[in-house]
Formats: structure tokens, sequence, C-alpha cells
């Protein structure tokens, strides 16, 4: 922990020498623009927090070596919180106290974004979080946004589906990890308002290797029209697995959490015909010209590809749309003040990012809509666009 | 009745592959008293370097041969840097290190491999065999076979070769085996390799149903170990007997009962077991002689 500590904070020195020593323009005189990101880059959330960093890192240098931002090179401290929340707060401390940031990206799970509000919100410091839950944002903080979309929004779209389709009775297997658990909750409070019964509820551990008892159990239930699986990681393409060798024939639902080809790949051809939300970002190549999110989701995943030699996520996506409304934002407050530049992040509308299009406001500090989600269904072991 | 069949096929699948956990740590056990908390390890490294090396275009089979021996050089190494230089010490002390090298490998692992899941195909296909309306993989039959045949393996080497009563003997009394002429050091390292060779055999039998990741054997290493303990540590039918016993115990709580606590349930019965026979079902009673 401390060796990467202490690495990420030498390369970030280093990142700063180098704008010193390139030494170009008048930016240095005018000094840096302070951008803090506290990631979860190892430990067990590193699938969000690698891509995150990752993605922060790329854009800041393309944006120094087009000059920067008001003409002001942007240095970003980066710290890896390893997913401890109690680690993240230490940082966060460190970053406004320390190394005085006048705006934090990060904060790549719901647990070490939640640890970290209070620092941001009494150093009146801008805070745009990279986490999943709608907890963050609502009730409504003054200093916090965040860019991803929330489990409910995920449930909405997948009950708008089963809507279209009559669907009314459903079964449900989630995971009991704190994604899966959410998710569920979510489900269970947005089903009466789409008209959905939850007939039957199943749970499984994150780890567990075989879901058949729970599948039969799913199975068995007379009257249940389809299932959703509200999981993380490798459980919901054990799940998938199980779903083919039962021969249950009702549509199995997926969650986002797991629209990545990985899926697609551990759960083989059982995860034909398996239905899922998720961001434009995975569809890119598929999109229509017509849809105002194809030019950034295509340039992202293109300039991600090449520089980092790995396959984009909407984890990424997110650190970009954190990372570009808050670029916009000091451009129109041409200051990085902290509180100018927090009423221009509030102020956003129509950007059009990786997640979607983003329109906020003082009670909503996310500013998604459900169009942020596209339905997909896995057919010859690709996606496909549900209309 | 088909949907107790089919948990009844669950539990053996998942108890099939607790069950070969359990059997790596047998080995180590009965040759030092020492329960190998890096044996999950092990079953992540033959899973993990078998897709690695097929990744990078090794046929199957020579990549599950290779990984097998990569697994054997680990846990020859960790006997001879960790475990060897300690010898002497209680096996508490020893038990702490196995924990360290456990957490050191997964972090290698984590560098060398990557964080990702990976799969391996299935020997035989996915499509499921059904019997009496429930479904069973052919890869878990394979599962099964494996752990019966590496039972038989270990119980001819341990009962029937010299090799094994010197196992044994390094077990009962290290100083004594050794006035008798055997290389104790030896036959610990052994042991090692024996048991990183079981554990990778698991590791790629099991990894086309479970799917691994490079942290996949902290969890297995918990339920093998727990599983090794309701059969009664050290004995190697206990091990796959408790292993099913654990398997069976997990599914039919969860089809049953309550998915939700269904690992409560499995670990109530262990504890039920090891309450009544603390050595566990198949374990001889350890007696102290002053």
């Amino acid at each position: 922990m401390s060796i990467s500590k202490g690495f990420s904070r030498r390369a970030a020195l280093l990142a700063g020498a180098f704008t010193v020593s390139a030494g170009l323009s008048p930016a240095f005189a005018q000094g840096e623009i302070k951008l803090g990101a506290v990631l979860s880059v190892t430990g067990p959330a590193s699938f969000l927090g690698d891509p995150e960093k990752r993605t922060l890192e790329m854009v800041v240098e393309d944006v120094n070596a087009k000059g920067g931002i008001l003409g002001r090179k942007v240095r970003l401290i980066i710290y890896d919180d390893a997913g401890d929340p109690n680690q993240a707060r230490t940082f966060a401390t460190r970053l406004l106290e320390e190394d005085k940031v006048t705006a934090m990206i990060g904060g790549s799970t719901t647990g070490t974004t939640m640890a970290m509000i209070p620092a941001f919100e009494d150093a009146q410091v801008p805070f745009i979080s990279l986490a999943g839950a709608v907890q963050i944002i609502q009730p409504v903080k003054k200093w916090v946004f965040k860019t991803p979309h929330t489990d409910t929004m995920a449930c909405e779209k997948i009950f708008e589906d089963m809507k279209k389709r009559g669907t009314t009775k459903i079964g449900m297997i989630s995971g009991t990890d704190g994604f899966g658990k959410s998710m569920r909750d979510e489900c269970v409070k947005v089903a009466g308002k789409y008209g959905i019964e939850i007939l039957h509820e199943e749970n499984y551990g994150p780890r567990d290797t075989d879901m058949t008892p729970q599948l039969t159990n799913i199975k068995n239930k007379a009257g249940v029209q389809a299932v959703i699986n509200p999981g993380f990681g490798q459980g919901p393409a054990i799940v998938t697995r199980n779903y083919k060798q039962l021969g249950i024939n009702v549509p199995l639902y997926q969650s986002h959490g797991v629209a990545s080809k990985q899926f697609i790949g551990l759960a083989g051809d059982a995860a034909e015909g398996v239905r899922l939300p998720a961001a434009a970002l995975l569809v890119a190549d598929k999109l229509p010209d017509s849809d105002p999110q194809k030019k950034v989701v295509v340039e992202y995943t293109k300039n991600y590809t090449t520089r980092t030699g790995q396959p984009v996520s909407t984890f990424g996506g997110h650190a970009y749309d954190g990372f570009m409304i808050w670029k916009e934002a000091v451009e129109r407050a041409k200051t990085d003040n902290a509180a100018k530049v927090r009423d221009e992040i509030e102020k956003t509308k129509g950007y059009v990012g990786t997640g979607g299009v983003v329109n906020m406001s003082a009670t909503d500090h996310m500013g998604l809509d459900l169009s942020a989600f596209k339905m997909l269904e896995i057919r010859n072991g690709d996606w496909t666009i549900v209309q | 009745m088909p949907e107790l069949l089919q948990f009844a096929f669950s539990g053996l699948t998942v108890g099939a592959v607790y069950a070969l956990v359990a059997l790596g740590f047998t080995l180590i056990y009965n040759a030092s008293d020492v329960v190998n908390f890096a044996q999950g390890e092990f079953v992540m490294l033959g899973g993990m370097a078998t897709v690695f090396l097929h990744l990078a275009g090794v046929p199957l089979p020579m990549a599950a041969a290779l990984a097998i021996l990569i697994t054997v050089g680990v846990g020859l190494a960790l006997y001879a840097f960790a475990i060897d230089p300690a010898r002497g010490s209680s096996a508490v002390t020893i038990i702490i290190i196995t924990i360290g090298a456990s957490i050191f490998l997964r972090g290698v692992a984590q560098v060398v491999f990557d964080k990702r899941f990976h799969a391996l195909p299935h020997w035989f296909g996915s499509d499921p065999i059904r019997i009496g309306g429930a479904a069973i993989l052919p890869q878990s039959l394979v599962v099964l076979f494996g752990a019966g045949l590496i039972v038989a393996l270990i119980f001819l080497i341990i009962d029937r070769t010299l090799l094994g009563r010197a196992i044994l003997a390094t077990a009962a009394n290290r100083l004594a085996a050794r006035l008798v002429g055997i290389p104790v050091r030896k036959i610990v390292a052994l042991s090692f390799a024996l048991s990183a060779a079981i554990g990778a055999v698991a590791g790629i039998l099991v990894t086309p149903i479970t799917l691994t990741s490079y942290d996949v054997g902290t969890l297995l290493a918990l339920k093998g170990f727990a599983a090794a303990m309701l059969g009664g540590m050290g004995s190697a039918v206990g091990a796959v007997v408790g292993g099913l016993l654990l398997g069976l115990a997990e599914s039919f709580g969860a089809g049953l009962i309550s998915s939700k606590y269904k690992d409560a349930i499995a670990f109530l019965i262990i504890l039920g077991v090891l309450f009544v026979r603390p050595q566990g079902l198949f374990g001889k009673r350890s007696v102290e002689r002053v």
C-alpha cells in the first residue's frame, strides 16, 4: 500500500517536474491547476480504479499537450486507497490540506466516496464521484456530483423493457455483494411503479461456484415470466451457465454490472439471448450515426484502446466524463476557484459524454435520464441493441 | 423429486471441488503437521497458468502439464525459501508463514497474470447430462472421478510404499525418523511438491466449472480446510467425504431452507459434527503420551 502510494505521489511529482522543465509557456508563472483523485487502483475494486486512473492520466496528458486549461497546466495528483474507505478519507484530507487541490474526481466505490464526502463538504471543494449508489447525490449535497448512472436507473430500464413485452411476473436471483444487494433493493423499490410483481427471490454469495439449487427453485415457481440477476463479477456468468444447464426457457436479464465482453467470454454460448442495460460506450461501433453520443464514445474508445492496449470499460468512461464536466466548468468560470467552479458544474447542460447526455441542476447532481442506458441482447456472441 | 436430485448434483459438483482442495491439505499435514494455507493458491496457479499458457498458444493438454510443473516448482520454492528456513519452529509459526505465502502468491499472480476472471473449456462439452429431470455437467463427473483417482494414489503412496511410511514416520517424530535414516527435509519437500501437484490438478479440473482469477484461492482454501476438518485432518478418504458433505449441505441448505443462509447452515453442521467427534469423521483420535 505504502509503496503504491509513494509511487503515485512520486509519479505526480515527476509529472510536475516535467511540466517545469518543459517550461514552455507563461503557464507555469500562473501556476498549475491542481486536480486531485483518490481511486481504488489496487485491491478488490481495482477493475474500477485501474481504468479510471489510466483514463485520467490520458486526458490530463492530452489537455496539457494542448496548452492546458485557461493557459494553465493541469497537475493531477492521484492516490490509491486500495478500496479501503479509511484510506480514502486519509488521502482526501491530504489532498485538501497538503496538496491544496481545487477539485477532486474520484471515489471509485460507493464506500470510499461516502467516507470522503464530509471532508470535501467541510473544505468546500467540488467532488465528482465515480461511484454508483444513488445515496451519493440524494439528498443533494452542495459540493458533491457524480457521473455514473444509478442502480435504480438500471432496474427501471429493465422494467421498461419487460413492460413493453408484457412481462409482469418475475423471479430474481441476486448476489450478496454490495453491488448485487444495492441493485436488488432498488429493483424491489421501483418494481411496483412498472406493475412488476416479484414472485420468488434467491441469493448467492459472490464467490459461489454453483447456483443450480436456487435456479431450480425459481424454475419450479409457477408463473415466472422472466428472471433478473443483479450481480457482479463471476457470479452472473455462473448463473447464466447454470440457467442454460437447467434448460430454463424464460428470458434472463443481467445487470449493467456485467456489461463487458468478458462476461460473454465467461458465460460462453449460455449467454445467447441474455438481455441487459448498458452504457452506449460498450456498443460504440454499433450506435447509429444519428446518436448524439456516437462521436464521443468512438473517439474515447479509440484513444483508450490504442494508448493503454486494454478494452474500454464504462468505469474509465465515468472518469472521462467527470474530467470533461470539470474542465468545461473551469473554462466557463474562467478560474479554478472552487466555489465558482462548483456553480458552473451545477449548471452543466447538454454535455454529451460516454455515460449519456448530462443536464445537471440544483436538485440533480448527476443529470442523466434513462436514455443513458441502451437495452442490449447478446446474439451470436456479440451485443445487439434492442429497440 | 427432480429438484432433490438437482440439489444433490449441485452438492456433488461443489463438494468435489472442496474435496480436491481438502486432499491437498492432507499430504503436507501428514508429513509435517502443518496446515498449508497456501494450498488454495496452488489451485489458483494450476488454473491460471493453464489459462495463460493456452492463451499464449500452447495446446491445452501441454499447457495443463506445464502448469502442474510450474506449480510444483512454486511448491518447492515455498518449502525451500519459506518453510525450511523456519524448521524447528512450532507448527503454528509455520502455519502463519503459509498464510503470508498465500498473500504473497496472490499478489504476484495479480501482476504476472491479471485481475480478470478466466474460464477453460469443458473437457467433454458443456451440454448437461439429464437424469430424472435433473441436469449435471460432464465436467462435474470429471472432477468427481479426478478426486477419486487422487485419493487412490494418495492411499497407495502413503500406505503401500516405503516413501509413504517415511512420510508418516516424519510426521510422527522427526528426530526418531532422522535417527533411522529418513532424509526428513527431503520428505517434507516432497510432500510440498506433491501437494502443489494435487492443487494444480484440482485447479485445472475445476476451472471449467468455477472459473478462476488471481484471488480464487482464498475461499477455496477456507472451504477445503473446513472440509478437511469435517472429514478428519490427515485422512484422504475423510477429505473427500468431508468435501462432498460440505457441498451437499450447502446445496440442500440453499435449495430447501434459504439461499441467504446456506453458508451458515453448512458451518453449523460442521460445528455440530466436530462437537460430537472433535477429530472429524475419519480422523484418528490424537493421544498425547507423556
